[in-house]
């Protein structure tokens, strides 16, 4: 068995690594049982996750909104347009930025700990002693903090999208003193819903799900000591993050 | 006592048969052709150097591995030939303490407990309080059943994990070096701990250990497994005394003696170019 094994992480190490990824997600959706104690470790994990990230992606999306409205004004001013700002921060942001920064915030942040919590209980033998009781530890350990991530990354866009608007609206009308009515009327009529917004949200859900299973993922393989809950940890935000660009990529040519 | 231990060498009817065991992995052959018989009610060590395979026979006896050759019967049942949905019916046989524990560090000493119940019965949530509370006064640490894992000091986590263990009233108790790195105090409350259970509820007990002295009051029959084979067995005072070079090395700690101090890999040379 370890012979073969050898020879393919060797030769197609990302690809088995992928198909067993896959696997693992399949096993955890065989899970889903819809039972009163699964959805409330779900919503447990939620209020975890989420807010662990909630003050960063805040304080992130304050500033990512002043300093897009900053740049905006700066380009705009050149045509005499700096009126339009609210639609340009307002697309770019619902599009793009908010989806894709608060999931590389997301994958920093919970990702991280996500991976390391599971590959410490690894460890330390707790998912073993699951086993043993024949609880199976990935319906119980890996797939709450998975729909968790699925649910959390959504949500806390929204978060963020809010949080950088008010940043455009303290630095375009507080700061360079631009006209209340325009802003906000630029931003309803310019920016859509469906479109824009809610296209963005479909984003962020993909984006949940990718870092999510990469986080159990990571930390379930995990090499069961110090090194290894570390050395899985670094992976996760690195694949995570590339993932996360790469799919942004593929769903925005795709999508629009 | 006495009397007791007399019986259960003498039962003809063994709860564990364990015939020719082979487990390898990859080339490495870490078990050789080990059989044993356990009889109901005894408390049986097995010991060995560390590496030697005995937590790996653990892992066997619970199903966790499939043996390469051999078998495991417990209880008339062969249990490498079980479907996955059958062990896992069947582990509830089992209560495993682990080596340190291994509490759930997300769950308070109450759910600790609480989460094998959870999960195999359906019993209303005053019932398992009582159960949880019972178990826990019975381990002597009532009233920390809301402390999280990381509060208690190393001997009142593995008397906890103890009480998790023996919630569901197992039959068979299954200990990997259940005394490491415990204090001596600690270590007696957890050896009279596992004498009582095991006496006062008629289980079987398996304890794997390196540690001799810490064995030779609790059990009552001991399995020495040196390079991948049972080097000898008998009740701990024979052992001791037993004159097989590398029973004799292990028992009393020498360097010298069939137990190499010096690594070797499996078919050198070449194991040298992997
Ligand atoms: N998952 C594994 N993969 C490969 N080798 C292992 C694995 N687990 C244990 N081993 C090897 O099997 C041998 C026996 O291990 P183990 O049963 O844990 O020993 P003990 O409990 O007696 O200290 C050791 O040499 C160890 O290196
Ligand atoms: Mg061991």
């Amino acid at each position: 068995m370890a012979v073969e094994e050898k020879y393919l992480d060797k030769l197609a190490g990302p690809v088995a690594e992928a198909g067993k990824c896959l696997l693992f997600l399949f096993r955890m959706l065989l899970g889903i049982r819809f039972s009163g104690s699964q959805i409330l470790t779900v919503l447990q994990q939620t209020y975890l996750i989420g807010a662990r990230s909630l003050v960063i992606i805040m304080i992130c999306g304050f500033f990512v909104g002043m300093v897009l409205s900053l740049q905006a004004i700066n380009a705009l001013e050149q045509f005499g347009a700096s009126d339009q700002v609210s639609l340009l921060v307002g697309k770019s942001l619902f599009r793009e930025l908010g989806p894709v920064l608060t999931a590389l915030l997301f994958a920093g942040r919970a990702g991280t700990s996500v991976t390391a919590e599971i590959g410490l209980m690894k460890a330390t033998n707790q998912i073993e002693a699951m086993e043993l009781m024949a609880i199976d530890p990935i319906q119980r350990i890996a797939l709450p903090r998975f729909v968790a991530g699925v649910i959390s990354v959504p949500l806390l866009t929204a978060m963020f999208n809010a949080l950088a608007i008010l940043g455009s609206v303290v630095f375009s009308i507080g700061v360079m003193d631009l006209d209340a009515g325009i802003f906000w009327s630029k931003l309803q009529t310019g920016v859509y819903f469906g479109k824009d917004f809610v296209g963005g949200l479909w984003k962020s859900v993909v984006f949940g799900g990718t870092i999510s299973l990469v986080a159990v993922y990571f930390g379930y393989s995990a090499r069961p000591t110090g090194a290894g809950v570390g050395t899985a940890t670094t992976n996760t935000v690195v694949l995570s993050s590339v993932l996360v660009l790469i799919f942004d990529f593929i769903m925005t040519s795709f999508l629009t | 006592m006495e009397d007791s231990k007399a019986k259960v060498r003498r039962s003809d009817t063994p709860l564990i048969r364990i015939r020719d065991l082979v487990f390898r992995r990859g080339r490495t052959t870490i078990l050789d052709g080990v059989s044993m018989d356990i009889p109901k009610g005894s408390i049986v060590a097995f010991m060995g150097p560390s590496g030697v395979g005995k937590t790996t026979i653990l892992r066997l006896i619970s199903g966790q591995l499939r043996p390469d050759e051999g078998t495991i019967e417990i209880g008339g049942k062969i249990i490498s030939s079980m479907s996955y949905a059958e062990l896992k019916r069947f582990r509830r046989n089992f209560g495993v303490l682990l080596q340190d524990g291994a509490l759930f560090t997300d769950l308070t000493v109450f759910e600790n407990i609480a989460t094998p119940v959870r999960e195999h019965t359906n019993l209303p949530e005053p019932l398992i309080r009582r159960l949880v509370m019972s178990k826990l006064s019975a381990v002597g640490l009532g009233g920390i059943e809301e402390k999280m894992p990381h509060e208690l000091s190393g001997g009142m986590a593995r008397r906890v994990a103890f009480a998790r263990a023996v919630v569901l009233d197992p039959a068979i108790m299954l200990y990997d070096e259940p005394m490491t790195g415990l204090d001596p105090i600690a270590v007696s409350t957890v050896r009279t701990l596992m004498r009582e259970t095991n006496d006062a509820l008629g289980l079987t007990s398996i304890v794997v250990t390196h540690n001799v002295n810490q064995m030779r009051e609790l059990v009552d029959y001991c399995y020495i497994i040196v390079a991948a084979k049972i080097a000898g067995e008998g009740p701990p005072e024979e052992l001791t005394a037993s004159t097989e070079a590398g029973v004799n090395q292990f028992m009393n700690g020498r360097v010298e003696g069939p137990i190499p101090f010096h690594y070797k890999p499996p078919g050198a040379p070449w194991g040298l170019l992997d």
